[in-house]
């Protein structure tokens, strides 16, 4: 006999769980740029190589669930939150996969050399960048607790905090952008011009990872804004 | 009269069978309903669920199912009419038909795994085979149209209420500096609340016909007493759970649910309750209807209690069509339903008990299944649900407006064919 009940089915998947998977899966991601960049520094192309593949990986695992989430929000399930933010936030928390995606494809396809003089300043950038997108995590596991209280009182409070971090987390990234572009414009008239262009690229790229994982704190703020 | 005469103890023994196979497809069906949210948010386990289900219904149905009886039996059909005074018979026919009609269109429900309400299918087979066999005056269309009321109140009734529950729990409990000292420190005044509710009712309603009459403020008192009682065994309980560091840092209130899970095992115990006071009365209904011409040889306006022997026989009922089917549906709804945590079934079940239990004080047959979806959508409103399927509830709702036509239709069929039987 068939023993599926409509009742059951009432209460309809919700997409929270999904959607914070996705930016962990986002932020696992941005992660791999720390060991990837140490190895380019190293010059070990072949795990420069491997970390790129893992990289492609995870990028195509957030695809999934995101796929998944836009799938699971029909416009016939009645939710806590505007059914339009929650699918904004998703597509903004796959840019951060992305962008992670763009910085690992360009760099092992160029192989290129990061000079010395800016390695350390330009690690600390890209860590800085890198919190950035762990604080989104932090801010966006919040959900579940703001969909108990009903986006309401004590929780809104901690939320708006974590998302206040989250903004001062990017505006330090700006600061160590500056430092990183100060120190390779000294330097760039004894390099290779193109290999300078790209040089900027990628700067440009790992500030843009820090910007696209705030920018999921806008969208969480909006939420809260109902 | 002759008729009554020659088959009485024939047409007892099958209106019997009839009101057993009903009160089956009850248990079957609806506890399920009835008892999904507990054991979807795992406060419960499925074969936890059972138990409590087996005890509290065949408690509700015998201690509080008295009045909700009456209705159903007398209320729906004018017993007065001449055509009905001279051939008894009559209603004996349409009230096995209307057993039979509802009993077998639960079974096809069950099959089919739609949530369909076991009153409107008994409330639809009366009102079809008395318009349509007898005469469309036959109907006490008033009372009909009260009932149909009832549809529309009881979820709009329950949905409030579950509303109302759960903010109160947001402000106390889930919103503040310390939610789960909270939980502690208020869920035991929701507990008493559950046993002074469930203790009210049955003590005003339904404790006549077991030689046990109270007045108003013993009943208060005695209420009082046995609320403070499920207070303590809520506290005793609750003192066991500790708070969790572990497990609230993924998820800051595991520790409150936790909480919440013991509160829904009272909240089970008390939808178990109203359901077996509301719903018994489906099955038992028409049975005293019988019993009463029967056994009067075919007065019909005979005595107006019920007998406790058919009560008895509609609890069995319920708790055997539980204990073969309804561990089924049960499992599915345990499984599938994952959105819902115990703070918030916790609210949705406490009002749907509430509603019913208040509506089986008042007469009203109102359906457990309306309830229960008015105040899971309560609970949504109040923001507390992750997502609901509009579409899902659309289709429940359809398959309430078709339960009603479908019991007309088959009471008829029964109707015609007991009527070439015995003539």
């Amino acid at each position: 006999m068939s023993t599926s009940n409509l009742l059951s089915s009432v209460f309809g998947r919700s997409p929270i769980g999904p959607i914070q998977k996705h930016i962990a899966k986002a932020h696992e991601c941005a992660i791999q740029l720390e060991p990837f960049f140490k190895a380019a520094f190293e010059g070990d192309w072949q795990e420069v190589e491997s970390i790129q593949k893992t990289i492609v990986e995870l990028e195509h695992e957030a695809d999934v669930i995101k796929k998944n989430v836009r799938r699971s929000l029909p416009k016939s399930l009645f939710l806590p939150v505007p059914r339009n933010d929650l699918l904004e936030i998703v597509t903004v928390q796959d840019k951060v996969a992305n962008r992670t995606k763009d910085i690992a494809g360009i760099v092992l396809g160029r192989q290129m050399v990061i000079p010395q003089e800016i390695r350390a300043a330009f690690l600390d950038y890209l860590k800085r960048s890198i919190a950035t997108s762990a604080q989104a995590v932090r801010a966006m596991d919040e959900l579940d607790e703001l969909l108990e209280t009903g986006f309401r009182g004590r929780e809104v409070n901690l939320v708006e905090e974590l998302i206040e971090e989250l903004d001062q987390i990017e505006s330090d990234t700006d600061k160590h952008q500056i430092e990183v572009r100060k120190i390779l414009f000294k330097l760039e008239k004894d390099l290779p011009p193109v290999d300078v262009m790209f040089l900027y690229k990628i700067i440009d790229w790992v500030g843009d990872l820090a910007d696209r994982a705030s920018r999921v704190g806008s969208y969480l703020q909006l939420l809260l804004a109902r | 009269m002759s008729i009554i005469a020659e088959y009485g103890t024939i047409l007892l023994i099958l209106a019997c069978l009839f009101g057993f196979f009903m009160a089956w497809g009850v248990g079957a069906n609806d506890v399920a309903n009835a008892m999904g949210t507990s054991v979807g948010s795992q406060a419960l386990t499925i074969r936890q669920a059972i138990i409590i289900a087996i005890c509290l219904e065949f408690l509700g149905a015998y201690l509080a199912g008295g009045s909700v009886t009456d209705t159903i039996r007398k209320g729906i059909i004018d017993p007065d009419m001449p055509v009905l005074l001279e051939n008894p018979q009559l209603l004996v026919y349409g009230m096995m038909a209307a057993l039979l009609a509802a009993g077998t269109w639960l079974l096809v429900a069950t099959h089919y795994g739609w949530p369909v309400s076991t009153t409107h299918s008994i409330v639809g087979a009366i009102v079809g085979f008395a318009a349509v066999s007898i005469s469309v005056d036959a109907v006490n269309w008033g009372k009909v149209s009260s009932i149909v009321a009832s549809w529309v109140i009881s979820p709009i009734m329950s949905g409030f209420i579950a509303f109302m529950i759960f903010m109160s729990v947001q402000k106390l409990i889930l919103d503040s500096d310390n939610p789960f000292r909270n939980a502690k420190r208020y869920v035991p005044i929701y507990m008493f609340l559950v046993g002074f509710m469930m203790a009210m009712v049955t003590l005003i309603k339904g404790l006549k016909h077991i030689g046990l009459p109270l007045d108003y403020q013993e009943s208060i008192l005695l209420s009082l007493l046995i609320g403070l009682l499920v207070m303590l065994a809520g506290k005793m309980a609750l003192s066991k759970i500790k708070e969790d560091a572990q497990a609230d840092k993924a998820f800051h209130f595991s520790s409150v649910e936790k909480v919440f899970g013991v509160m829904m095992i009272f909240t089970a115990c008390s939808m178990a309750f109203a359901h077996g006071s509301n719903d018994v009365a489906n099955a038992v209904g028409p049975l005293a209807a019988v019993a009463s011409i029967v056994t009067s040889g075919g007065e019909i306006a005979g005595k107006s209690d019920v007998p406790s022997w058919v009560l008895l026989l509609g609890a069995s009922g319920i708790v055997v069509g539980l204990a073969t089917y309804g561990y089924r549906v049960m499992a599915t709804i345990g499984t599938a339903i994952t959105e819902l945590t115990p703070s918030r079934g916790f609210a949705a079940e406490l009002s749907a008990a509430t509603t019913v239990v208040l509506a089986s004080g008042t007469g009203l047959p109102v359906s457990t299944t309306h309830t229960l979806v008015g105040a899971v959508l309560g609970v949504g409103l109040a923001r507390g649900i992750g997502a609901l399927n509009l579409r899902v509830i659309g289709t429940i709702f359809m398959s309430w407006l078709i339960t009603l036509p479908a019991g007309a239709f088959l009471a008829i069929v029964f109707f015609h064919i007991l009527k070439l039987i015995f003539g």
